[in-house]
Parts: structure tokens; C-alpha cells; sequence
């Protein structure tokens, strides 16, 4: 029954993926195992995404299921639910800018790749990223910019993080519109990623997982 | 002898028209493609000057197209849009100006919203008009508020019977909507003025116009300025029925705005710049579906009215090169961002020329080494036999001048045909 879901989910049925949650509910399962079948049906739609059958409109409308879901099942849970998370980012979009398309994807992804993730959304100033790496003591920066006044704002928030003392700590990765190795190497971060599997691979990289 | 600025009007223009026709040129021609606010970087004033006044908007960019001479110049009215003036006394939720919401060194940005409902679109497609004054204006602009209280206009078919109706006209309310619009159409018009008189001290100067009307595609009215992106592609599995006829409803009213922008500037090329057909945004299935028709019978209704349509294809489009190579020989001129461009030259060169694919990274950070490697890959690749014009890759807002000066320098002499 779990790889209904699972199967329902990441074949993106909706009808009938929410009718096994209400069925599932119903005869009093626990709402945890049901969360974790949901989990792993968005890993699936994640590594179809990863290898291109799936494209954005596959990502939301995934999301969008698994939102009705959570809403569904939450209610019925008390105690927290604690996953294991591999590692954690800082995610948002620079000053300035205030696209969050790039941004969002590569959260999507972190996400279903075990990654804690804290999406400061868009137009951050470099403060708020600093705040938030030492609040949450990350260990993963990803910087997200559309139009090119990132390039300066990438640069500035970089700027912030050593400031801080916390360049050593922390390792920062950019990417959207028209970032490329040039604006890598104007900005001082550690690496440019292409898109939202990029950002995959460095994050786990930079945690030792592969 | 110094040519005049006739007859280099008329060298610049057989250039660019060479290069569309998939012919040889004297030389790679250069442009600017999306220009936006990089003239204010290159005068040293702000954005927000730039949009907010019409004295610094002419003499900036008229400055910026005479000390670079590119063979053609990119509308500036396609840059700027509306006047800030305007947007600000109007309301408009759509737009963050600068200077107000954000920094006057920046660039206006839009705001993607759900400005339409998922249940709405029989309300759209039933009544695309009355949508539009009652549903759609009082949503995107402040002031327009009061005129989703105003009764049916169809009313007025009734005639004589129906005239009552414009009774509803008079509340204070709607009276104060109304004077508004006015106002925002004023000063709109009193900017169209300033880029009129701009269009004719360039021309006179003898610089061509590259686009004389915009348009955007059905898909992209749609996620852009209706639905948004979210909306439209949770459509796309809910109710894709709908979202077939919206696109079927808005085709001919699109094809039509850019018919009418070319015929009323007679400049007979029209800019397209394209917004979710992108690799990544839509699977090939939902792009075959969902974007490419209403692209391509656009793109073919407007060449068959003598037109140029100028798609600016925003993104990655490598995978769908394959259906560009369907469109007729020699009729478009395609402006490219993230395409792979050795690809695209060896599938699209006896289709359309192909423009841009400068990298802004270089324009904005790099060195003289860098820039004009990069452009003599271009020329020599993509501007192999002609059927290509030297562009950047996309708005070029925080360009840095000297390093534009050394790349069009670079085209200008390292891009003539032998």
C-alpha cells in the first residue's frame, strides 16, 4: 500500500494519490508512515527531474499534491516528525533581485535529497544571509540571482560572510540567468552550478557524501 | 570621403538585411539586442532617471546608440515600457519602479502574480473584453478599483434600451478611476512623444530601428501577466482544455498587436521576446502542445504580412532547435541567450539568422583577452557564411562601457567578410 503512494505520487496522480491518504486515514494508519511514503514518491519525482523527464510544471504540480497531502495528515500528528537531514543550506536570492524561480527549484531538489533547507527568499541582503548561517550553523550557502546586478550583490554577500568570520565555515555555491566560472571567480565563491542538479552535487560533495 | 548619415542608413540596413536574408554581409553586424538600462550606466545616471525622465531617457540613449554605432538599435520603448510617472499614478501592483519600491540604481522589475483565477478562464474566454476592464484592470492597478462595480458593458447592446447603464459612470468613485486613467495616459503620451522624437534624431543620424512592434505568445500572456508560471503549469494538468482555448482566444488579438506596431512605426520587424518555452520550463510534449503551435503559426502570420519577427529566445533552446529548423528560410532573425551555439548554427543556418550569445559575465568582468576570444569564436562559428548578427545574450543593464567599447571595436574590424 506505502508504494501506492509512492507510485501514485511520483506519477503526479492526484485524485488518486489523495484518495489513498483519506483511505489510508481512515483506518487509522499511522499518519507518519503515510508522510514517509510521500517522501519517498517525491524523491522519485526528484531524480526525474534529475534526469529529464520531469521539467518544472512536473516539479509544482508534485508540490502542489504533496501540500494537500501534508494538510491532510498533519492534524493527526503528535509528536514532531524527525528525518534524518544529511547536511544543511542557506538558499535565497540576492539583493536586488527578486526572481525565485532558479531559487525555488534548487530547494525542491535539496529537499528531496535529504538536505535541510532554510529558503531566505529573494532580494536577501548579505546580512540576512550572515544572521541566518550563524543561526542555523550551516555548513552550505547557495546564492541565486536572475538579472545581472547579481553579479555585484553575489560579490557583497560573499564579502559579508568573511566579514563574519565565517568564510572558513561555510562553502558557497551561485547559479541562475546569466551566472557563469567568470562571475565565480568575480565573486569570490567556491563554485558555479548550472542548474538545480548542479547544486546537488556540489551540496553532497561538500557534506562527504559522494 | 565620410560617408553621410543617408547613406549609412542605408549600409547599416542592407547589412542587417543581408545577414536576416542568410547572406553574406560586408561585415558581422552588431547591435545592442536587449539594450535596457544600459545607457544609463554608460551616461552615469541612474535607472530611475532613466524611466522617470523623459529629458535623460532621449539624451541618454541617443548618446549611448551615436558613440557606438551599431547597425541597428534596439526600441527603447521595448526597454522602458511604461514611464514611472505613469505606473505610479495608476497604481500598477505589476511593476516595483525604482527609486520607490527599490534601489534607483536597479532596474524596474515585474511582479508575477495570480492576476487571474483558475476558475475564471470561461469568464475570459466568454468576455475577453469586459474580463479585462472589470476583473483584470481593478486587480493590476490600484486606481482601477472602483471598475469591478461597473455593470455589464454588453448592456449597451440594448442601444437606446441600454443607455442607462453609462449612469454608472458618474459615482465619485468610478469618476476618480477614470480621471486616473487619464492622467497615466497623458503622461504615457507625453513619453511615446519623447521616443518618437528620439526614433527621428537616430534615423536622421542614420541609425535603422531594429523592431518596430512587440508581441509575446499566447503561453506567455498567460503564466506572465495572468495565471503566473504557478497557475498556468498546475493548469496544465487540471484543466488543459481551458488553457488550449485561452491560447486559441489570445492568438489573433497577439498576432494583431504586433501587426499593428510594425504597420503604425513602419519599421517592419517585430520583437518577441519569449519567456517559458525555454528548456527546463516544459517538457518537448508540453512545449508541442502547449507553446510551440501558437509560437509558430504567430511567427508564420507575420511573415506572411511582410513582417520580420524577432523572437528573442530567452533560456536554453538547444533541444528544441530541431522545431525552429521548420520555419521558412531566410524571414526571421532569432536572438539567442544559453543556446549551445555551435548547435545552433549547424541546425538553423539555412533557416534563420541567429543573433546574440555574447556572455554578460564578459561584458561585465572581463578582460580584453576574454571578450574578444569569445567574440572571434562567434564570428568565426556562428558567422561563418553570413546569417548572423553580433549580439549580447540578454539585457545588457550592467554592462561595463569600456569593455563594450573593446568588444564592438573587435566586431567592427575582426568581422568583415573577406
Amino acid at each position: 500500500m506505502g508504494d501506492d503512494l509512492k507510485t501514485m505520487l511520483a506519477d503526479l496522480k492526484e485524485k488518486e494519490a489523495l484518495e489513498i491518504v483519506k483511505n489510508r486515514l481512515d483506518q487509522g494508519e499511522d499518519p507518519l508512515n503515510i508522510l514517509e511514503d510521500a517522501r519517498r514518491g517525491m524523491e522519485i519525482v526528484g531524480e526525474r527531474f534529475a534526469r529529464g523527464e520531469y521539467f518544472i510544471p512536473d516539479l509544482i504540480f508534485s508540490g502542489e499534491i504533496l501540500k494537500q497531502i501534508t494538510d491532510m495528515v498533519k492534524p493527526r500528528i503528535s509528536k514532531s516528525e524527525k528525518n534524518k537531514k544529511i547536511g544543511k543550506v542557506v538558499l535565497g536570492t540576492v539583493a536586488g533581485d527578486i526572481h525565485d524561480i532558479g531559487l525555488n527549484i534548487v530547494d525542491f531538489m535539496l529537499d528531496v535529497n535529504g538536505f535541510e533547507v532554510f529558503n531566505l527568499g529573494v532580494d536577501v541582503a548579505p546580512q540576512r544571509f550572515v544572521d541566518k548561517i550563524k543561526e542555523t550553523d550551516s555548513g552550505i550557502v547557495g546564492l541565486s540571482g536572475f538579472l545581472t546586478l547579481a553579479f555585484d550583490s553575489m560579490k557583497e554577500t560573499v564579502e559579508a560572510i568573511k566579514k563574519a568570520g565565517l568564510r572558513n565555515k561555510v562553502k558557497i555555491m551561485i547559479g541562475g540567468g546569466q551566472i557563469d566560472e567568470k562571475i565565480r571567480e568575480y565573486t569570490g565563491a567556491d563554485a558555479y552550478g548550472k542548474d538545480a542538479m548542479a547544486a546537488v552535487t556540489l551540496a553532497k560533495r561538500w557534506v562527504g557524501g559522494m | 570621403m565620410d560617408k553621410n548619415p543617408e547613406q549609412l542608413y542605408r549600409e547599416r540596413e542592407k547589412r542587417v538585411n543581408d545577414a536576416i536574408q542568410l547572406k553574406i554581409p560586408d561585415r558581422v553586424p552588431f547591435w545592442f539586442q536587449d539594450i535596457s538600462f544600459f545607457p544609463a550606466k554608460y551616461v552615469g545616471t541612474t535607472p530611475q532617471a532613466l524611466m522617470c525622465d523623459d529629458e535623460v531617457f532621449v539624451s541618454a540613449y541617443k548618446k549611448t546608440i551615436m558613440d557606438f554605432e551599431p547597425d541597428m538599435y534596439f526600441n527603447p520603448g521595448h526597454a522602458i515600457h511604461t514611464p514611472g510617472d505613469a505606473l505610479e499614478i495608476i497604481d500598477s501592483k505589476q511593476v516595483k519602479i525604482p527609486g520607490r519600491e527599490i534601489s534607483p540604481y536597479h532596474t524596474f522589475q515585474f511582479i508575477e502574480d495570480e492576476y487571474m483565477k483558475p476558475e475564471e478562464y470561461d469568464d475570459f474566454l466568454s468576455d475577453p473584453t469586459g474580463y479585462t476592464i472589470c476583473v483584470y484592470l481593478p486587480r493590476v492597478l490600484g486606481k482601477m478599483g472602483p471598475f469591478s462595480r461597473i455593470p455589464p458593458i454588453t448592456g449597451l447592446l440594448l442601444g437606446y434600451f441600454g443607455l442607462p447603464l453609462i449612469s454608472a459612470f458618474t459615482t465619485p468613485d468610478i469618476t476618480s478611476a477614470i480621471e486616473s486613467f487619464y492622467k497615466a495616459g497623458k503622461a504615457i503620451a507625453r513619453h511615446n512623444s519623447a521616443v518618437a522624437r528620439l526614433h527621428k534624431e537616430l534615423k536622421e543620424a542614420g541609425f535603422p530601428l531594429a523592431c518596430g512592434g512587440i508581441t509575446l505568445t499566447p503561453f506567455d500572456v498567460l503564466s506572465d501577466t495572468l495565471r503566473g508560471m504557478r497557475g498556468l503549469m498546475l493548469d496544465i494538468y487540471r484543466q488543459p482544455d481551458k488553457v488550449l482555448s485561452a491560447i486559441e482566444k489570445l492568438l489573433p488579438m497577439l498576432i494583431g498587436l504586433g501587426k499593428a506596431g510594425a504597420k503604425m512605426s513602419g519599421v517592419m520587424r517585430v520583437f518577441i521576446p519569449l519567456h517559458r518555452g525555454a528548456h527546463g520550463f516544459l517538457s518537448l510534449k508540453q512545449f508541442e502542445t502547449f507553446y510551440w503551435p501558437g509560437l509558430k503559426r504567430m511567427i508564420l502570420a507575420l511573415i506572411e504580412e511582410g513582417i520580420t519577427p524577432c523572437p528573442f529566445f530567452e533560456g536554453d533552446y538547444t533541444s528544441r532547435l530541431e522545431y525552429l529548423a521548420e520555419l521558412p528560410k531566410g524571414k526571421i532573425l532569432g536572438l539567442f541567450d544559453a543556446t549551445d551555439i555551435f548547435k545552433a548554427k549547424e541546425i538553423l543556418k539555412n533557416t534563420m539568422c541567429i543573433s546574440g550569445m555574447m556572455p554578460l559575465s564578459l561584458l561585465q568582468v572581463g578582460t580584453p583577452e576574454e571578450i574578444k576570444d569569445y567574440a572571434k569564436k562567434l564570428i568565426d562559428i556562428v558567422g561563418k557564411d553570413g546569417g548572423f548578427i553580433m549580439g549580447p545574450r540578454s539585457a545588457m543593464d550592467e554592462c561595463d562601457p569600456e569593455r563594450v567599447k573593446i568588444w564592438a571595436e573587435f566586431t567592427k574590424t575582426y568581422g568583415i567578410y573577406q
